[in-house]
């Protein structure tokens, strides 16, 4: 079945047409990686499905119900999350903190009490130690490393449970051992059934994770398929290598 | 532990000290120029405490809130008019009725306002001010126009009449403390933090920014609208430029700023140290505005040795002095979740 489905989105700026009557799925409980060279629209995909920029056309489905026109903070609470390119966090913050904004509270009384964190402050700190940063949760997080940063992100995205993610460039200045242990929360959170769609220029790092890859060039989704199968595909590599 | 509930036990007892010195102030000290600078004194509490409920919390620097509090002193001047109130101590019972009309203008400028970040947000605010006080000049059937607008002035002796504002003044001001105290430790509260932090991000992870900045944005003008009624009742006599002043929308920010944004005692500590200064001033070197200079030395110093203002520095100093105890012979003792934090706690306690 597939959870986010994407129909001829097409977004222009002035006279560049960034996305291009894009199409493409996302099947539940994969992990689906976006590849495409700079500029192909990668991350002008995420930001229409996440409605941070209006579409020109087209039309983005999530658990078969139209998404389009929604903004960011609903698409999140229908159970998208996403993460940034550079992981952005609440600098002023504290981490737990930044663990705790992404929450959700229905209605006035659970916005407007005050205490009541209890329940999900130990939630928050569970998964900050699943993360393996749970000692840096008092500290603010401007202080943290790229590293720790990249985490906490990825940590406070989950928070509301979100049953897709996008990740923005996941692997993007991270050192090969911190690479593998994010690979390996990834792989754990989709074992516990968040599907993943992400952005990456590392190929190694998407070829070892996902099990589906689209291909995007120009603004189009010109290939599909398993990591071997796109590896192979004539028209990828015309795409990467050619004019 | 023992360290938490002994800084909990000096906060409290600051807490009841600081409350019981402003309740029994204007008996200890009832001439009138004295209570005239607690009225004024405390009313910038309360004006600046509502501003960083707004700009403090969601980073968005308003320099127009001099707006609301002049239309909140036209709202009580025409309603008392309108409605035939005497003087005395009714027209103090239709201050939140002023403040609901605020609240009703400050959701329309909010709503444009707030479709812009920023330095945009800033003259925004400032745009709609100053319309505001053209408005108030021009509509010269409502207002009365640059003519202005005369309060009833109640009979009371000398030494009795500061002393009714002056209470209602403290009640405003304790109001905007208990209404900001409450924010930063909420959800809601936490939100709005995140969208100082970062807008985007916290749209991205469900924050509904639009909602949220503007109820704080309207939460914060009808307490300044509140103020600024009993300000109107106060000096009995209103017109456009005196009462929708630029300065006094920038007074209360300048308290914020050398308080500490963000944080719930600075607008306090801010307003406590500027306006006896300014009032002093004005007193000895008579209309000469020689304040102005003042203000604008102040700001300097702020932006220059304070820029995040003293609550925040105060806290980052001892925080390192603590740090610097901890790290004694037991090594790193501040590497844990107990570390104090260069900002002051933010919405979760």
């Amino acid at each position: 079945m597939s959870l986010l489905e994407v129909e001829n989105l097409t977004k222009r700026f002035g006279g560049v047409t960034a996305v291009d009557g894009c199409s493409l799925s996302v099947e539940a409980g994969s992990i689906t990686g976006l590849i495409g060279p700079n500029g192909s629209g990668k991350t002008t995909v995420f930001n229409l499905v996440t409605g941070f920029i209006p579409r020109d056309a087209g039309e983005v489905r999530f658990k078969s119900k139209s998404i389009s026109g929604l903004g960011p903070d609903r698409i999140y609470g229908l159970g998208i999350g996403r993460t940034f390119q550079l992981a952005r966090i609440f600098p002023r913050l504290t981490t737990l903190e930044n663990m705790l904004v992404p929450i959700r509270r229905v209605g006035l009384r659970g916005l407007m009490a005050r205490g009541q964190w209890n329940d999900e402050k130990a939630k928050a700190m569970d998964m900050l130690e699943f993360m393996e940063i749970s000692h840096v949760a008092g500290l603010l997080g401007g202080s943290l490393s790229y590293g720790q940063r990249k985490l906490l992100e990825l940590a406070a995205v989950m928070m509301a449970r979100p049953q897709l993610v996008l990740l923005d460039e996941p692997a993007g200045g991270i050192n090969p051992v911190l690479l593998e242990r994010i690979a390996d929360h990834i792989r754990q959170l989709n074992a516990q059934g968040a599907t993943f769609l992400l952005v990456e220029h590392n190929m190694g790092f998407v070829m070892n994770l996902c099990n589906d890859v689209v291909v995007l060039h120009r603004g189009q989704a010109i290939a599909r398929g398993a990591p071997a199968e796109v590896r192979a595909n004539p028209a990828v590599l015309e795409a990467y290598l050619g004019a | 532990m023992r360290r938490m509930s002994r800084t909990g036990a000096i906060k409290a007892g600051a807490l009841v000290a600081g409350l019981a010195l402003a309740l029994v102030l204007p008996f200890v000290a009832p001439d009138p120029a004295t209570t005239n600078i607690a009225v004024f004194t405390v009313m910038y509490v309360g004006l600046a405490t509502a501003w960083n409920i707004m700009g403090g919390y969601t980073g968005y620097i308003s320099l127009g809130h001099a707006a609301f509090f002049g239309f909140g002193a036209y709202a009580l001047g025409l309603l008392l008019s309108h409605f035939g109130i005497a003087a005395g101590f009714q027209p103090f019972f239709f201050v939140p009725v002023a403040g609901i009309l605020t609240a009703v203008i400050a959701v329309a400028i909010g709503w444009i306002a707030l479709r812009t970040r920023a330095a945009t947000f800033v003259i925004v605010t400032i745009a709609c001010m100053f319309m505001l006080q053209l408005l108030a000049e021009n509509l010269v059937g409502l207002t009365g126009g640059g003519a202005g607008l005369s309060f009833p002035v109640p009979r009371w002796s000398g030494d009795f009449f500061n002393i009714p504002y002056y209470f209602a003044m403290l009640a405003l001001a304790l109001v905007g403390l208990a209404l900001s105290w409450w924010i930063r430790g909420s959800k809601f509260g936490l939100g709005l933090l995140a969208i100082r932090d970062d807008e985007d991000k916290a749209l991205a992870v469900g924050v509904p920014t639009r909602a949220f900045k503007l109820t704080a944005f309207v939460i914060s003008a009808v307490l300044v609208g509140m103020i600024g009624a009993v300000y109107g009742y106060y000096v009995t006599y209103i017109y456009p430029q005196f009462v929708i002043d630029p300065l006094v929308g920038i007074s209360m920010v300048l308290m914020v700023f050398l308080g500490g944004m963000g944080t719930l005692w600075g607008p306090v500590l801010g307003a406590v140290i500027l306006e006896p200064a300014q009032l002093w001033l004005a007193y000895n070197f008579g209309a000469s505005r020689l304040y102005l200079v003042f203000y604008a030395a102040v700001f300097l110093v702020v932006i220059l040795l304070l820029p995040r203002g003293i609550i925040p520095s105060v806290m980052e100093l001892l925080r390192r002095r603590r740090q610097h105890r901890a790290e004694g012979p037991t090594g790193r003792a501040s590497d844990t979740h107990e570390t104090p934090r260069a900002v002051p706690r933010g919405a979760a306690p």
